[in-house]
């Protein structure tokens, strides 16, 4: 919406009468000549002072929006209405979609403005008959509009959705800010997309204001938050990430989280903060790969607290098959229950594995995937082994196949297991 | 629908046995919760139950009723007269006299009349004794007081039924001739002759427009010799003082409009000063009126007093009042045979009296400044230095200083009027429809406007309507003593006078022609105005003065031109030169 008002200029130096000089041989030019060939167009009439008020009516309005004077532009538009009744009858069709553009720009951006207003006064702009136009208009500039046409349509037919409405006008103007920030090839594309960036950076706190309407709006909330990091703004990135995560009113959004954390962790903030912010993340997602990462920091805590937390989210992830093959969560889990038993923190260990005890065996500990996880990554294969000679003690199963087997490279690792389990095992030898 | 009227049925509804009752336009009653129609209607109720003066008064009052929905059968020109009553009205606000109003202004309209309805009817009935009464002064009341009687003059037979306080002056009363149409209104306009009235275009007839009734309500003001210049009028008429736009909204009710008649009333065009001078002569000649009252010296159109009143407005010494003073008696153009108008003479022609007047002080101007964007600067820094040195005598006029603080307040000035021209709402408050067809249409599209400007206004602060500014004859103000020497009345001319001899002469002693070469075709123009040709100085002036009056800068230069040639005859009717000229000047 914001290059309405410069398109309008353009265009109404289509609209207006050509004011085209007479020249006689000696280049005097006769004014009053002028008038008389502008009055063919008209028929003859010379153009009424009506029509000569509204086309500067509208310049005014458009001046008035250049200038972001929202007020002034509301009072022009007021009286601009009154072309709606015009005679004219060309000037009349014409009118709805200028009233339209140009509406709903100051609507948007005034500050006393809000949906309710913008939805009523969609709604009676679709009962004059704009519509054409809103399709039209959405289509350009670049090709990537679908998703917006989607939702224009779907909002103005369910236009008491708030999502849709919202979606509609942040994506209207991010757009061209995902097209900057993400590696788009069209450098046309580009070109639009930096001018509706400088506008939009202008807008910004518009955006702002908009983005906390609850809604799930990832791409826009990323994109937008890259912009004000990029704009030094950190502060202001840092509330709208954290307004974002812990609104109640938003639903419930594990990528919020992940935003806010790894801005946080770009901004190098205390561990304690990274570990309430992943927290909550563990509680929505507790296999979400962002897991490893609180593990670690959880390790490196002083508190116990977060160290007992650091198993649990370790046991957490595994639990999920997802993760089953993922050798880092195995290695972090093999060290740490190594550090905890010595330790002397059996309790905990002893506690996560109750609830597992039933069914980890089958599930990790199979001899199929012992012969599986063997075949497939032998590294793997020995980290389980150790967890599970630990957990199961050094007869299960698993321990056994991969303390059977034979490698040149890993013979020094597995011997080092065996050795561990030894020490370690919470199973009593023998139970 | 008087659920009044309908009180007495008491009988309960067949389809939904309900006791709610209203009547229908036909007079039937129908139930107001079903809406069955029944078929018994007033009159078979009435008769038993109740008394005769109530039935007289229901079928009065259905009566009533069903006439002020037609509304009154009336002519266009009676639309004028309306609108001419109304202009009247606004200018005894304004401190006209009301003899304008009760004598001039009616008497003039009388007479067009006549003259125009002696050709217009096709069945030229009425009597010449009308003729007779015009050129008398009326001493007696006026008819415009009461306006059943004012309507009463052209009376047609169906006004005097509905209207049953008309009672006719028995001088000027002669009933409108009959035509079949009058019984039942046209269906394209609500008046009744609006469709042959706009389509009628008679030979040497003046047709009635509302630009006309300015030209009208100007004739009268001259005739006066009232206060108010045809610029002040038109400006009076933009700034909303004297109905012109949407006059008709303050019709009577009755009087319907539609149809034809928005062509006729509905006005989008602000007056122009140049199409109202000229509808002004057509209408004095048409109306064969004699030689207008004289304009002699003490008179407000006088182009002393005149020149006096803008000298004050534009912010200029008093003493330049000295300088007019002498130009307006070398060229002429103070003479009462120059200025009275007289439409019946050979070259009937009337004096722009603002114009002229402003014309003469851009000469003075000129005669002073010579205004080739050079001399008066020069004579600025002159001016300046002085002023820096002799701090209590009376200051010396600077040009610079002078075109500095006009040029702030024109340009402010002027923005406000292009912003409150292009706020300005043409549209009646109640809509002009062309036809019962789209009249749905119309409304509808109305109130879609009304609704979509409330939410717009919403948004304004409250109290954001532009206050009527109270008319004045002066746009702008200078005060003496007022902030920081804005104003220039006092300044002396000093500086850029020298004494020759007895008498004072200009220290400049060149000028230069506006026009030198006149057009002599029948083009409407003398002359042409190409800015790019002049100095900047001068445009400016031209510029501001145009503004202050509203005129095109074409037209005053033009008449800058023109008393220039009055007061160079001399060199005018020597062989022409193509170069500029230059004139030695004397006093």
């Amino acid at each position: 919406m914001s290059d309405f008002s410069e398109e309008l200029i353009e265009s109404k130096t289509e609209d207006d009468q050509e004011e085209s000089y007479v020249f006689s041989g000696t280049g005097m030019s006769f004014p009053w000549l002028q008038n008389h060939i502008g009055t063919i167009a008209t028929g003859g009439k010379k153009e009424k002072d009506f029509a000569q008020t509204t086309s500067a009516c509208l310049s005014f309005i458009q001046e008035a929006l250049l200038k972001h004077q929202w007020q002034q532009a509301a009072e022009y538009m007021h009286s601009y209405l009154q072309i709606l009744e015009d005679s004219d009858s060309h000037k009349r069709q014409a009118a709805p979609e200028i009233i339209w553009k140009l509406g709903s720009e100051i609507l948007f951006y005034h500050p006393k403005s809000n949906m309710e207003t913008f939805n009523t006064f969609a709604d009676r702009m679709k009962n004059i008959g704009v519509m054409n136009y809103l399709k039209v208009r959405l289509g350009e500039p670049g090709g990537g509009f679908r998703e917006g046409t989607d939702c224009m349509e779907h909002w103005l037919w369910c236009k008491n959705n708030e999502y849709c409405y919202r979606k509609y006008l942040l994506f209207v103007y991010l757009w061209g800010i995902c097209c900057l920030w993400t590696d788009e090839d069209d450098y046309a594309y580009n070109a639009a997309s930096q001018s509706m960036l400088n506008h939009s950076c202008k807008t910004s706190v518009n955006l702002g204001a908009l983005i906390q309407t609850p809604g799930v709006w990832d791409p826009f909330v990323k994109s937008y938050v890259e912009m004000l990091e990029f704009y030094g703004d950190r502060d202001g990135a840092r509330e709208v990430l954290t307004n974002y995560a812990y609104d109640e009113k938003f639903p419930s959004n594990p990528n919020a989280h992940v935003y806010l954390y790894n801005f946080l962790k770009r901004e190098k903030a205390p561990r304690e903060k990274l570990i309430s912010v992943l927290k909550i993340l563990y509680q929505i997602v507790p296999s979400h790969k962002l897991m490893l990462e609180f593990h670690s920091l959880l390790r490196k805590s002083e508190k116990e607290d977060h160290r007992k937390l650091g198993l649990e989210v370790l046991f957490g992830v595994l639990d999920f098959a997802g993760c089953t093959k993922n050798i880092t969560a195995w290695k972090y889990l093999a060290k740490y229950l190594r550090q905890i038993l010595m330790g002397n923190h059996l309790a905990w260990v002893q506690e996560e594995w109750n609830s597992r005890k039933n069914w980890w065996p089958d599930f990790h500990f199979s001899s199929f995937w012992a012969k599986n996880d063997w075949k497939e990554d032998k590294t793997l294969a020995c980290e389980k082994a150790l967890v599970a000679g630990i957990l199961l003690g050094k007869g299960c199963r698993y321990f056994r196949f991969i303390s059977k087997q034979d490698d040149e490279v890993l013979r020094k690792k597995i011997k080092r297991i065996k050795k561990s389990v030894e020490n370690h095992s919470i199973v009593n030898p023998g139970l | 629908m008087d659920l009044e009227e309908a009180k007495e049925f008491k009988e309960r509804c067949t389809q939904c046995a309900a006791v709610s009752w209203g009547l229908t336009d036909e007079g039937k009653y129908y139930c107001t919760s079903c809406h069955n129609v029944t078929e018994r209607s007033k009159e078979v109720i009435n008769t038993g139950a109740i008394p005769n003066t109530k039935i007289q008064a229901i079928n009065r009052g259905l009566k009533r009723k069903r006439k002020l929905e037609k509304g009154w059968d009336w002519y266009v020109c009676e639309g004028f007269q309306q609108i001419l009553y109304q202009q009247a009205e606004a200018l005894k606000t304004l401190g006209v006299g009301p003899k304008l109003k009760d004598e001039v202004l009616h008497n003039f309209w009388k007479r067009y009349l006549q003259k125009s309805k002696q050709a217009y009817c096709k069945n030229p009935v009425y009597t010449r004794g009308r003729k007779a009464t015009v050129l008398e002064d009326n001493p007696s009341h006026s008819d415009w007081d009461s306006e059943p009687d004012l309507l009463s003059d052209f009376s047609c037979p169906s006004f005097v039924e509905s209207g049953p306080d008309s009672q006719l002056d028995s001088r000027t009363q002669k009933p409108f001739p009959i035509s079949k149409a009058s019984q039942s209104a046209s269906i394209c306009s609500g008046s009744l002759d609006g469709v042959k009235y706009s389509q009628q275009k008679e030979k040497g007839i003046v047709k009635m427009t509302v630009p006309r009734t300015l030209a009208f309500c100007y004739l009268s003001l001259l005739w006066q010799r009232e206060t108010i210049t045809l610029s002040d009028l038109l400006r009076f008429v933009e700034e909303g003082h004297i109905p012109y736009i949407n006059a008709f909204q303050h019709f009577p009710e009755e009087m319907k409009l539609y149809g034809r008649d928005k062509g006729i009333f509905a006005i989008e065009s602000w007056p122009a000063y140049e199409d109202i001078y000229k509808k002004m002569i057509e209408i004095a000649k048409f109306l064969d009126l004699p030689r207008f009252p004289d304009i002699t010296e003490d008179c407000y159109l006088h182009p002393d007093i005149l020149c006096m009143k803008y000298l004050m407005e534009v912010n200029l010494p008093d003493e330049m009042n000295d300088l007019t003073y002498q130009v307006v008696k070398m060229t002429g153009i103070g003479e009462v045979d120059f200025l009275t108008f007289d439409p019946i003479a050979k070259m009937a022609k009337t004096v722009k009296y603002d114009i002229q007047a402003v014309a003469v002080i851009v000469i003075v101007l000129k005669l002073l400044f010579l205004l080739d964007d050079n001399l008066e600067w020069t004579l600025s820094n002159i001016a300046e230095k002085y002023n820096e040195k002799n701090k209590e005598d009376k200051p010396w006029f600077d040009f610079r200083k002078w075109y500095q603080v006009m040029k702030k307040s024109v340009d402010e000035k002027k923005q406000k009027w292009e912003e409150a021209r292009a706020k300005y709402v043409w549209k009646s408050e109640k809509p002009l429809y062309h036809s019962s067809i789209d009249r749905a249409v119309v409304y509808k599209r109305r109130e879609m406007v009304v609704s979509l400007q409330k939410q717009f206004s919403a948004l304004t602060d409250s109290a954001p309507t532009v206050e009527k500014k109270s008319p004045s004859s002066f746009q702008f103000n200078w005060t003496e003593g007022d902030s920081a020497g804005t104003c220039f009345h006092g300044h002396s001319l000093q500086g850029i006078l020298k004494k020759k001899g007895q008498s004072l002469t200009t220290k400049n002693s060149l000028y230069w022609l506006s026009t030198q070469k006149f057009c002599r075709s029948y083009c409407k123009h003398v002359t042409t105005y190409e800015e790019s040709n002049f100095s900047l100085s001068y445009q400016f002036i031209i510029n501001l003065f145009s503004f202050l009056l509203r005129i095109k800068a074409s037209s005053l230069h033009e008449e800058v031109s023109l008393i220039e040639k009055r007061l160079f005859k001399r060199k005018y009717s020597k062989t022409q030169k193509k170069s500029r000229s230059r004139k030695r000047r004397k006093y």
